[in-house]
């Protein structure tokens, strides 16, 4: 079982608490109806699914209840970060570094 | 040296010493006309009909691991057909009657046993979907059948039927013809019978890179074991599908999940059949070792790292208990974890991408042994002529682009 950091709750719990919500940063189309079928498709089914950083989306259900995004590994399924929905994707690249060190 | 009466006893008189290795381990050449990356049963498959069926004789299957050693020996070898729509019931029906003459096809006994696989209802919802099942299979003549708590019982005399339960059992839909095989042995027998119609299979052999030319065709793979030069490639990667896929700059509708597998201590036969149940999350057949093989669910996050959340197995024997009382004291021997591929309509993507020469076979999600050899006999004809036979000519990958989804919620036995 993973343990998970709320940002918002600043604590550590464990992964009952927690829904996983997939891939993060998947806008939808400010227009709908002028999106072409291949960019629907994209937003709607394509997913990234890398073997290494993920940044993905997860609600702390029994907690807080809110939406916050992640960056966990997915081989390893470490968590390197966690943090509040609407900041920025954090620079992946970096954070690798900063975890070898 | 194949298998039959006469040669059991020769070898037998002989100290058993005169075996051949089953398959030819070669260094890949620097070109073929196809070359397979993937080397689990759906692959094995793939190469052996193109030899057999499509003339392709200097093909290759590469594998990063050894044969069989990705999901084909990790899943929980349950076979059926019981599907809803129609474009998945030919698939699968094509699958399970491949499976039917397998053993005396590839002249290797891949123990295939039609014992019969029972889907439990627990509530009036499953009661509706299983019946609507029922009905669906039986307009196509496949065989499936609806039975009250009481059948089930005489069908499965350890199951518990008592009403007072958490999750009683209020009806099943069993297919007869349904059942199991040995996974290990269908790898094999694959293997050995491509490799003797002289495709060459390379093991330790990852892919690291997809070479395209200015057209974007497919020109070349890169390997751990050198450069090999082809212009047909049929990625069968399972788990890894998107990691390949998107070495040739190919996005694909896929995640990757754990999904995880138990075993108990081997006793004397108790049960006689494959019993399921997706409501509770918990499906059990007997090995013919006589040990209880046990499918759990999938954990809730995408991850490659072959092993899954403790709290996921359990909460599956929890319910492994509660209907069959009689395995409680049972100890478990292993559980382990696979990677696979989900779709959004949990239905395979079988056919062309948007690169030339490239092919793809995937996203069979929770439950793409069943369907080994019908997977391998459609993919086999895509690869070789180009185009998808037409089983799996609605598996394609543009469907989730024009919305033609082939909608299989209910197809595994856990919920997704």
């Amino acid at each position: 079982m993973l343990l998970i950091r709320c940002p918002y709750c600043q604590t550590d719990r464990p992964e009952l608490e927690f829904r996983y919500g997939g891939e993060a940063h998947v806008s939808r189309a400010q227009d709908p109806s002028s999106v072409p079928d291949a960019a629907w498709a994209e937003f709607l089914y394509m997913r990234t699914n890398p073997k290494g950083f993920h940044v993905e989306r997860w609600r702390h259900t029994h907690g807080c209840g809110r939406f916050f995004n992640a960056v966990r590994h997915t081989v390893t399924d470490r968590f390197l970060a966690t943090y509040r929905a609407g900041e920025p994707k954090p620079d992946l690249e970096a954070l690798a570094r900063e975890a070898a060190r | 040296m194949r298998f039959n009466a006469l040669n059991l006893l020769r070898q037998a008189f002989g100290g058993n010493i005169g075996w051949p290795e089953q398959w030819r381990s070669p260094d890949p050449r620097s070109a073929y006309d196809a070359v397979i990356v993937g080397g689990g049963g759906h692959g094995l498959a793939t190469a052996y009909y193109m030899a057999k069926e499509h003339g392709l004789r200097n093909i290759a299957v590469v594998e990063k691991g050894w044969l069989g050693g990705g999901n084909t020996g990790r899943n929980t070898t349950i076979i059926r057909s019981n599907y809803l729509w129609e474009e998945s019931q030919a698939l699968y029906e094509h699958a399970v009657q491949l499976w039917e003459t397998l053993s005396q096809e590839l002249n290797y006994n891949v123990m295939y046993s039609p014992r019969g696989v029972m889907m439990l209802a627990h509530n009036v919802h499953d009661v509706q979907v299983f019946k609507r099942h029922v009905h669906a299979n039986r307009l196509q003549g496949i065989d499936n059948e609806w039975l009250t708590p009481q059948q089930a019982q005489e069908f499965c005399p350890i199951l518990n039927v008592d009403p007072g339960i958490r999750y009683p059992i209020v009806g099943a839909a069993l297919q007869r013809r349904g059942g199991v095989a040995r996974h290990d042995a269908v790898a094999w027998g694959y293997a050995r019978a491509a490799s003797a119609l002289g495709v060459d299979i390379i093991q330790n052999c990852e892919v690291t890179a997809i070479r395209r030319g200015a057209d974007g065709a497919v020109e070349a793979l890169e390997t751990t074991r050198g450069t090999i030069r082809t212009k047909r490639v049929g990625v069968v990667a399972a788990g890894h599908t998107s990691v390949v896929m998107a070495m040739a700059g190919v996005r694909m509708p896929l995640e990757s999940y754990p999904l995880q597998a138990l075993v108990s201590e081997p006793v004397k036969p108790i049960m006689p059949c494959v019993v399921m149940s997706n409501t509770i999350h918990a499906y059990m057949s007997q090995s013919d070792k006589g040990e209880l093989v046990i499918g759990a669910g999938t954990d809730a996050y995408t991850s490659y790292s072959q092993t899954g959340g403790l709290h996921i197995s359990s909460h599956t024997l929890d319910a492994i208990c509660e209907l069959f009382p009689t395995v409680r004291r049972l100890r478990m021997l292993r559980n382990w974890g696979g990677i696979v591929d989900v779709t959004p309509d949990r239905s395979p993507i079988i056919g062309k991408t948007p690169v030339p020469g490239l092919f793809v076979n995937c996203g069979w999600g929770t439950g793409g042994f069943k369907a080994t050899p019908g997977s391998g006999h459609v993919f086999a004809h895509t690869v070789a002529r180009g185009e998808p036979h037409p089983i799996n000519a609605p598996f394609t990958l543009d469907r989730f682009r024009t919305g033609r989804l082939i909608d299989e919620a209910a197809a595994a036995a856990v919920a997704h």
